[in-house]
């Protein structure tokens, strides 16, 4: 049996079993206009005789009375649907069309390669699990080349077929289309393409679209419909279970379903889920199905599924795999495309639709636009129809996600005008904001990490030595209020505090000096690693202990803040009136006078408070920790 | 058929279905042994393997392997795929949208639209009535198997027929195509989403069937008078459709817009769905007007001088006003031989429609207009 093609006397049968065991492949073509675009899908739905005798006949009338291609079969023709655009002779929307071999069922976008048009090829790009980018082999790569390829990485397509065209016009040569192969290879280094497979073809003449051209004898690729038949496009990407809640199925009291798409995973009876965004655990009781019950749901199959407890979940909730529940988040960053006449507006309200849930959100920034022919980042305060921008966003609820990177169905929006209902933006979800909770269930999950995101700051520990009456409680003090006035969760351990408690048992001999500096140290590393931004006041005159704290902790966790005030000053400031003791021996082993301090060599911070007042300290601090990104 | 593809099949469904080649053997022969034998070169009479085929037929179709495959994790296939889409759309329409309906014409696509609404909300039954827009000129068989529906699927039926255009005494005999399908079937339909405030309703439209339909959104907008606009239609992203309408809009859905005609027939014979008997071969009376063989359904189809009804095996490859669709002579009597005919003759199925005959761009000027 020769391919989709039915002949006289072949087994219906036969040919019915082999066609129902088919896969499907989605993709879309794109190019600038005069790429030929329409030509080679007419082309390739005419090859893989797909086309019907009767549209053939119409064809053939309307192309003598529309064609370009002077009385020849036009198949563009064949393409483009709207009476408006076969009087312009373009294409201006996204049009699907569908063709069959013995082993696919293609679904086949086509997208108008306009400049005013990114969104109808961002909309043919959503779907597809492919691109073909067309190239005239003429003109080489040009800005629309490059304005498609960027749309179609930006949207997860993974894999690009670049089909360098017209090649007839130049003869096949190719030394034309290697040139062009490396220009392309080049530029889309920049982008997130797995696999870039350039072919030499002519759409009009039919060369390496069915079978190999004995015009390109140096080609040593695949022609275009063998590859498209074979291409595996579908990674294990081992993603885990994910099903949004799309409706409550409810139609007795003994029935509570809940019904819709698992859009990554699979999913068994048995399994362990978490209901998001409630944290609710459960089991999958059944997978029900008109035809029975299922062992097994995987990606894109459409289930209802019962929970072995009463848990309550509605609309919009997701049911996730336990072990690895998908985030939450009130603020978002994400890459938006603007789809609408009237421009994006920060501030306004607009209606967030995702993985079936609606939310009010505004766009509190527009963090730059980017210029989608040469990629670079643009300052801008809104955004235009077709124009690309990476936004914040703040939504009145949270939401249950995973960054369109890993997930495109969790991680993908549109934005809905309150007033019009239009769908104005589409978006894909980069990663929660600082304020926003990642909540993780899973108790080996909370980790460092994890509590960091919640509070929005990397925690580490700001080590303050330095003799006594140095300053360093002030200082750590003042740095501990400008903190928190920015919202970030603190805590100083001051010397005299901790030995009172904690280390009530230990003297100012050289080893009790030693295992107190120690204890604080492994105090200080739990405060860390419970996420707090922890301020040690220490004396801590021993450079050998203070290394040791450093190297328990992590690289950059660990900022020493020598505060160098002179002993001359100290002594003279004597706060507590230690000094005076110690110079009369009232108190022994005293640091600087009867006991040695050994000041850092290399500290992150050196601070002399006789020559800056403590504010300023505080604030120079403060300005180190923003500055490496402590802050968040 | 030779006995040796007979043997095939049979084996190949033995391995689908789980079936024994025995038990097979005695469906097909009324002997157990009797395949075994075929095996071992042994014959039989033409009679016999005639009746085995027809029999072998029947239960390749009744046999459909859906929970036994569904249990192993293969890859979807492309109908899977197609069904879980088509799911997915008619839940989101459910779950968001005040008053839906499906349009239901009885025809092959809403047949397949309503068997994949029984699978989308089971084990309820689908939560909104179907909508059948009468002309008064449908074939009769239609109307049968339409009036059999809510008592065989627990389904709400609703039907609606243009009362005025009845009292004037339209019929596509005396105002022609034109006027009877846009008084009975596009005003009428107009009528019905009013009266009942459907504000979505669902079509079995397919974009392979005609161009401007292959540019349609499978959530369109219609506006306040039923209008579509093609230049400015809501971009479609992923699988996330906005339903959101103004009070009085609202909105046509498309679930099987991404189906085939070879989708919709396969798809027919794997999961053995009912159909209207019209589709498949039968002896009936026909004319001839102008190439085309009119079924003369009842007697209100006034004949010509001269014209004579025959007796024809014939069938329909769509349904519509029985005046107004065309008849294919035709042997095909179950769904291999429809589909091995429709896959033979290569022609594209609204070409039985006499109404889109009129020009080439006219579907897009009646769906603008608030055609379906």
């Amino acid at each position: 049996m020769d391919g989709s093609v039915f002949n006289e006397g072949d087994d219906i049968h036969e040919y019915l079993a082999q066609h129902e065991k088919k896969d499907m492949l989605r993709f879309l073509t794109c190019g600038s206009v005069d790429d030929g675009k329409s030509t080679l899908i007419g082309r390739l739905l005419h090859d893989a005789k797909s086309i019907f005798d009767d549209q053939l006949e119409t064809l053939g009338s309307d192309s003598k009375k529309f064609g370009t291609q002077g009385g020849e079969i036009d198949f563009a023709l064949l393409v483009d649907g709207l009476a408006a655009e076969r009087e312009q002779g373009i294409t201006i929307d996204v049009a699907y069309r569908f063709f069959s071999t013995d082993k696919r069922k293609f679904i086949v976008a086509d997208t108008p390669g306009h400049e005013q048009y990114t969104r109808n090829m961002a909309t043919g790009a959503s779907t597809a699990d492919l691109a073909i980018i067309l190239i005239d082999a003429r003109h080489g790569v040009l800005p629309q080349t490059k304005r498609h390829s960027f749309i179609c990485s930006l949207l997860g397509i993974r894999n690009v077929v670049v089909a360098i065209n017209k090649m007839d016009i130049v003869d096949f040569r190719e030394d034309k289309f290697r040139a062009i192969e490396e220009d392309y290879r080049e530029f889309a280094r920049q982008l997130d393409f797995e696999t870039i497979v350039c072919m030499p073809l002519s759409a009009l003449k039919g060369d390496n679209i069915l079978t190999k051209s004995e015009k390109t004898p140096w080609y040593d690729g695949s022609a275009l419909l063998p590859y498209l038949e074979t291409v595996k496009t579908e990674r294990k990407d081992g993603q885990p279970f994910r099903m949004p809640v799309q409706w409550v199925n409810r139609p007795n009291l003994d029935f509570r379903g809940f019904a819709g798409t698992v859009v990554s995973g699979e999913v068994r009876p048995g399994d362990e889920v978490v209901i998001l965004p409630s944290g609710k655990r459960t089991k999958v009781a059944r997978i029900v199905t008109r035809e029975g019950d299922l062992a097994f749901a995987d990606k894109n199959r459409a289930v209802t599924l019962t929970l072995e407890d009463e848990v309550d979940a509605s609309r919009g909730d997701v049911i996730a795999a336990a072990g690895s529940p998908a985030e939450q988040a009130g603020q978002l960053q994400a890459k938006i495309i603007w789809m609408d006449e009237e421009e994006m507006l920060p501030g306004r309200q607009y209606i967030l639709k995702s993985n079936n849930r609606m939310i009010p959100a505004q766009i509190t920034d527009l963090k730059h636009r980017i210029d989608v022919n040469t990629l670079e980042h643009l300052s801008g305060k809104t955004l235009k129809l077709n124009e690309i921008g990476e936004c914040n966003l703040s939504l009145t609820q949270r939401l249950v996600f995973d960054p369109y990177q890993d997930n495109k169905a969790m991680g993908s929006f549109i934005l809905i005008d309150r007033l019009t209902n239009t769908t104005v933006g589409v978006g894909m979800i980069d990663y929660a904001l600082r304020r926003s909770k990642n909540v993780h269930w899973q108790a080996l999950e909370v980790d460092k990490e994890a509590r960091r995101k919640l509070t929005g700051q990397k925690s580490a520990m700001l080590w303050f030595t330095g003799l006594s009456g140095s300053g360093k409680s002030t200082v750590a003090n003042l740095v501990e209020k400008r903190l928190h006035d920015l919202g970030k969760l603190t805590y100083v351990m001051d010397g005299d505090n901790i030995r009172h408690g904690l280390n009530r048992d230990l003297g100012f001999t050289d080893a009790d000096r030693v295992e107190n500096v120690r204890r604080v140290g492994e105090a200080a590393k739990l405060m860390v690693d419970a996420g707090v931004i922890t301020l040690v006041s220490f004396i801590s005159p021993f450079a050998n202990e203070r290394r040791a704290v450093r190297e328990r902790m992590e690289d950059g966790e660990f900022i020493e803040v020598y505060v160098s005030t002179p002993l001359e000053v100290a002594e003279q400031r004597d706060v507590k009136g230690l000094y005076k003791k110690a110079r009369k021996g009232e108190i022994k082993n005293f640091t600087g006078i009867d006991s040695p301090y050994e000041p850092p060599v290399s500290p992150e911070i050196d601070i002399d408070t006789s020559e800056v007042a403590a504010e300023k300290a505080a604030e120079m601090i403060v300005e180190y920790l923003d500055r490496n990104g402590y802050l968040g | 058929m030779t006995a040796d593809t007979l043997l095939k099949r049979a084996e190949r469904l033995s391995e689908r279905s789980g079936l024994s080649i025995t038990t097979i053997s005695r469906k097909l022969l009324n002997d157990g042994k009797g395949l075994e034998r075929i095996r071992n070169g042994g014959g039989m009479t033409q009679k016999t393997l005639d009746q085995a085929t027809e029999r072998l037929d029947a239960l390749e179709v009744a046999e459909t392997p859906r929970a036994k495959e569904l249990l192993s994790p293969e890859a979807m296939t492309h109908l899977d795929r197609l069904e879980a889409e088509a799911i997915h759309i008619m839940r989101e329409v459910v779950a968001e949208v005040e008053n839906p309906v499906m349009l239901y014409s009885i025809g092959k696509d809403s047949a397949v639209m309503l068997h994949l609404a029984l699978k989308a909300f089971y084990p309820a039954k689908p939560p909104f009535p179907l909508l059948h827009v009468d002309t008064t000129y449908k074939f009769r068989q239609m109307i049968e198997f339409r009036d059999a529906l809510p008592e065989r699927l627990g389904v709400d039926l609703r039907v609606w027929k243009n009362e005025e255009g009845i009292a004037k005494g339209v019929n596509p005999f005396t105002h022609g195509s034109a006027v009877h399908t846009d008084i009975m079937k596009t005003q009428a339909l107009k009528q019905a989403l009013s009266h009942y405030k459907f504000d979505a309703a669902f079509g079995g439209a397919r974009r392979d069937e005609e161009k401007s339909r292959a540019k349609e959104r499978i959530f369109s907008f219609r506006t306040a008078d039923h209008r579509w606009d093609p230049k400015n239609q809501r971009p479609e992203l992923w699988n996330i459709y906005n339903t959101r309408t103004a009070p009085g809009e609202s909105t046509r859905v498309f679930p099987i817009s991404n189906w085939t005609e070879l989708d919709v027939w396969q798809y027919i014979a794997r999961e053995n769905i009912d159909m209207v008997p019209l589709y498949f071969a039968g002896v009936r009376p026909v004319v001839e007007r102008d190439g085309t063989l009119i079924m003369v359904d009842d007697d209100r189809m006034p004949l010509h001088p001269g014209e004579k009804p025959m007796e024809k095996m014939v069938r329909f490859r769509t349904l519509g006003c029985y005046p107004l669709t065309g008849a294919v002579e035709s042997s095909a009597d179950t769904l291999p031989k429809i589909i091995e005919e429709m896959l033979l003759s290569r022609s594209s199925e609204r070409q039985g429609r006499v109404i889109d005959h009129d020009q080439s761009a006219s579907m897009e000027k009646k769906k603008q207009e608030g055609y379906f």
